[in-house]
């Protein structure tokens, strides 16, 4: 999508740009602030912010792609408190997992770990089709 | 083989409680005429619905865990189809996923045992000595 703010020439700084509100959130001339500096920007649906082509960065011990600071390694929630089953009816628990427009967030962003992002999704769905879960939310 | 289904279903909001309990019974019956048990019946309430199924927002969520064939299962959801006051249905089978836990617990209790075996460690080589060494004695 075209953006709205073109791209501002030497006198902003790179990266957290202060001024405007309008985070250019797929932009990929800005390094794009990952670190929790960007508010809003992209309406709901993306909490992480940009999508910059770096998998090693959030993970850390993967060699960090150009991004010098660690993001805090994130643990599985259902590893840590040892929770096997995943019941579809628990609507509250799979809410944390689901955006605000009704999409199952990626486990990039919530750190599950896969076998039980696959349970969580499987939950997600089932509950979907007994309209306790949304399939959209606007 | 028997095998273990929930079946979560919702009825009609504006249903008395009379109905809704003729209708859960008209199932059971359905189902043990079948070869399925029926062994849990949890009304959960009045709910919310996320999105409006046949025009209503609200609705009755019953759940039921039936033990049987597939077939049982099978001519319960044919008699939920055709009853107009249920507006919902979904079967999830739960044998699987209940044997798999089972196991999880089985190991995760295992473990536990294992590693509190050392915890005490004065007592339990002490106790393990003892009768040992009394033992080879009576034996010769």
């Amino acid at each position: 999508m075209a953006d709205e703010n073109v791209q501002k020439p030497a006198g902003a700084p790179e990266g957290q740009s202060s001024g405007g509100g309008q985070s250019s959130g797929g932009g990929q001339g800005s390094s794009g602030g990952h670190g929790g500096g960007h508010s809003g920007g992209y309406g709901g649906g993306r909490p992480g912010g940009g999508r910059p082509p770096r998998q090693g960065g959030p993970r850390g011990p993967g060699g960090p792609g150009g991004r010098k600071f660690f993001r805090r390694k994130k643990v599985c929630k259902f590893c840590v408190e040892k929770i096997d089953a995943i019941p579809y009816r628990d609507v509250r628990l799979l809410q944390q997992f689901v955006a605000e427009s009704g999409k199952i967030v990626p486990r990039r962003l919530t750190g599950v770990c896969t076998p039980h992002q696959r349970r969580l999704s499987r939950a997600i769905k089932v509950a979907r089709n007994i309209a306790l879960l949304p399939f959209s939310n606007r | 083989m028997q095998r273990t289904y929930e079946i979560m279903f919702i009825v009609r909001p504006d249903l008395t409680e009379e109905d809704n309990d003729k209708i859960i019974s008209s199932l059971e019956t359905q189902a043990n005429s079948a070869g399925a048990s029926v062994k849990h019946v949890e009304r959960m309430g009045k709910r919310r619905l996320a999105y409006a199924v046949r025009g209503f927002q609200d609705g009755l969520y019953v759940l039921l865990t039936v033990e049987g064939s597939g077939n049982a299962v099978h001519e319960i959801e044919r008699r939920m189809r055709v009853t107009e006051q249920v507006i919902k249905f979904i079967t999830v089978r739960m044998d699987e996923e209940q044997k798999r836990l089972d196991k999880m617990k089985k190991l995760r209790d295992a473990k536990r045992k294992t590693s509190s075996a050392p915890a005490p460690p004065a007592e339990a080589p002490a106790a393990a000595a003892e009768p040992s060494a009394p033992a080879p004695a009576t034996s010769q």
